[in-house]
């Protein structure tokens, strides 16, 4: 297995830059998600690793090696696409067995590699079925396998799970994840889907119109959000993001919006008067009454064991999730407070998260 | 605006049964989804209801008329496609305004203009009517394919998945919107979807199908807190419910004949026990930003549920599970009524 190296990765299509000099490593048998909204540059930038697509400049290091202008086959990955093609003629056994073939490995060892593969993905009892009549899952798992049986230094992932059913994905998700864990196989992965890079990376590459916002575990990334973008687009609901002004001095341990004291982590860096935002993740606001801090009840939405209250507060909408069985009425008042540990402030004017003492070294649990 | 009736409605491609006896009332202005997996039959009530699919056995009713045998142009009903399909050489004006050119419709074109300018504020396209269709976004387009099916003024909206191509963010935006415009205007509403996140926050009634046969009906708490069966149940609720063998955790009084327990975040109770008294055990914590899932083992049995952000317990941690008032089912997957 490898480590994937990208550095100052750049790729113009004309005046559009798509991947803006990128940095970053892939560990060997690390799992990362390249995550962002379309356009963001992600499959772009998987299909330059892959060599589907040549860099406008800068390098891509496949366990050393400098592979940027390598032809695709050359480079020992294994590309697993949205839309799985399967040889609709060939049963499991052949389709998985396919790539071997290709390569002139002997049968034999052929058929020992396909049905380790097969006994990996759980679909042993199917490899002598045509994948036509397959169900969805196993037909993704049959692709999956095709994949595998090379034992290619590294995978390659573009939104495999994107066109199956939402609650047949949840299951792909874990048994992608266990799988990973299984073969631990270098992986890079792209999705739109914040919840699935969540739940499978190991870490997680944030990208904006070509840029990589933030590149860190998912935990350090759901924490402290390096960015305003990154802060918005992970969570769900997202971030509730609170615009006040005001100027920072190394040492804030509080900021005033709407004349109300808010304790925060001890900020660590001096700015002067300007437009700041409060970020406070909807989890982490309690109710209690006997909060000076008031909120209006605006709406909630119904969610089984959780749900999102909408908070009038500081002119405009704040999300708050709760446990279901709390009961509001819309245009009740309600005292909130929110949890200091967990906030994150931010400077508007650049977009960047201001450093807080706390933070640096803060692990959450 | 009007109202739906399905009444016995079955429908066979081959052998195979894709509705059966169907039947399924949506009142004027009510907004109801259908849940279900691939192949529950969605798609093709929907394909009734429009008349791009013709049934075999019951009746449709369609505002009181019966609309068995009505050709799709006939019952005022507009279709919006998971695939928004726009006009891609007409401007963002021009493929609203289509609809409303058909010659047997003779409007003024001041109506045109006017009606294409309304319903692009209300889809919130307005800044971008002069645009190339295709220069537009996914969120864009799936909007100006909603306006088109606006424009007319049908009395019925059939929609079928249409936020489900789109990115995950988008689609909570498109979400709260979609609900917004159909309660502005008090449409009917029949949307298909297989995420639930998007029935429970959307719909008034979700209907749950399973093979082609509606199995249950009620609002999205009705559903969530009180489903008919097992087969509901594992239809709604993040992390999934945990489905346990009746015995398996301590419980007060449970009703004669329970085989099977529905046990959700809600239904099972945790407290730190020494190693001796527990019985079970914090596996691992996984941590998916706003849901973060306990994963418990009791025995063999593993369970997962929704971790309370200040929850107090780690990984390895023994534990005392309970159960207060779960699901309980039946041998026949039934719930068990108390």
């Amino acid at each position: 297995m490898a480590e994937i190296r990208i550095e100052n990765l750049h790729k113009s299509f004309g005046d559009f830059v798509a991947v803006h000099d990128s940095n970053f490593v892939v560990k060997d048998g690390e799992f990362l998600a390249l995550l962002g909204p379309s356009g963001c540059g992600k499959t772009t930038t998987l299909r330059m690793i892959a060599g589907l697509e040549l860099p406008t400049n800068g390098a891509i290091l496949l366990d050393g090696e400098d592979v940027t202008f390598n032809r695709a086959r050359d480079r020992d990955i294994a590309f697993v696409f949205q839309l799985f093609a399967l040889y609709p003629h060939m049963n499991v056994r052949k389709n998985i067995g396919f790539p071997l073939l290709a390569q002139g490995v002997a049968s034999a060892e052929i058929k020992s590699r396909v049905e380790e593969t097969a006994r990996l993905l759980q679909i042993d009892h199917i490899l002598d079925k045509l994948v036509s009549g397959l169900a969805g899952g196993d037909r993704q798992r049959v692709a999956l396998g095709r994949a595998i049986v090379r034992r290619p230094k590294c995978f390659l992932m573009d939104e495999p799970l994107g066109t199956l059913d939402a609650e047949f994905r949840d299951v792909m998700v874990r048994e992608l994840r266990e799988l990973h864990t299984r073969i631990k196989a270098t992986t890079v992965y792209v999705t739109h889907d914040q919840l699935e890079a969540m739940a499978m990376a190991d870490k997680i590459a944030v990208m904006n119109k070509g840029l990589v916002e933030q590149f860190g575990t998912p935990q350090e990334i759901y924490n402290n959000p390096a960015t305003l973008f990154v802060a918005d687009f992970i969570g769900s609901p997202s971030m509730n993001l609170i615009k006040f002004n005001g100027l920072v001095r190394s040492g804030d341990q509080s900021i005033s919006i709407d004349g109300h004291e808010i304790a925060v982590p001890a900020l660590a860096e001096d700015l002067a008067d300007g437009k700041r935002v409060l970020g406070v993740r909807p989890e982490h606001i309690r109710f209690d009454a006997k909060s000076a801090l008031k909120a209006k009840i605006y709406g909630t939405e119904y969610l089984g064991t959780t749900q999102i209250v909408a908070l009038e507060m500081f002119g405009s909408i704040v999300r708050a999730r709760a446990a279901s069985d709390l009961e509001f009425a819309v245009g009740e008042t309600v005292g909130v407070t929110f949890e200091t540990d967990r906030l994150s402030v931010f400077d508007a004017e650049t977009g960047n998260a201001i450093k807080t003492a706390h933070k640096k070294e803060a692990v959450y649990v | 605006m009007s109202n739906i009736s399905l009444q016995n409605v079955s429908k066979s491609f081959g052998t195979k049964k894709a509705i059966s006896n169907l039947s399924l009332e949506i009142s004027d202005g009510e907004f109801v989804v259908l849940l279900g997996p691939t192949g529950a039959g969605k798609t093709t009530t929907l394909r009734l209801i429009a008349g791009l699919e013709k049934l075999d056995e019951g009746d449709i009713f369609i505002d009181g008329e019966r609309v068995n045998n009505e050709a799709p142009s006939g019952r005022d009903v507009a279709f919006v496609f998971q695939q928004y399909s726009l006009y891609p050489h007409l401007s963002v004006y021009e493929n609203l305004a289509f609809p409303l050119r058909a010659p047997a419709r003779k409007m003024a074109a001041s109506d045109i203009d006017a009606r294409v300018n309304t319903v692009a504020k209300m889809v919130r396209i307005d800044h971008k009517l002069q645009n190339k269709s295709t220069k537009l976004s996914g969120g864009e387009m799936q909007r100006v394919a909603i306006g088109r099916a606006l424009v007319r003024n049908p009395s019925i909206f059939l929609m079928d998945e249409p936020l489900s191509s789109l990115d995950a963010k988008l689609r909570g935006d498109l979400r709260l919107e979609l609900k917004r415009i159909q309660a502005e205007i008090g449409a009917t509403l029949l949307y298909v979807t297989h995420d639930q996140i998007e029935a429970m926050t959307m719909a008034d009634r979700i209907g749950i199908l399973s093979d082609g046969i509606l199995a249950q009906i009620g609002t999205p708490r009705e559903i969530y807190e009180k489903p008919a069966n097992l087969y509901v149940a594992q239809r709604l609720g993040q992390p999934h419910i945990n489905v346990l063998t009746a015995d398996l955790l301590p419980a007060q009084s449970l009703p004669s004949g329970t085989q099977h327990i529905g046990a959700r975040t809600e239904h099972i109770i945790i407290s730190k026990a020494s190693e001796k008294t527990a019985n079970g055990k914090i596996d691992w914590i996984e941590h998916l930003g706003d849901q973060n899932h306990l994963h418990l083992l009791a025995g063999d049995k593993k369970l997962i549920v929704l971790a309370d952000p200040f929850s107090p317990f780690r990984a390895g941690d023994s534990v005392q599970l309970s159960l207060k008032s779960p699901l309980c089912f039946d041998q026949n997957g039934n719930r068990i009524v108390l």
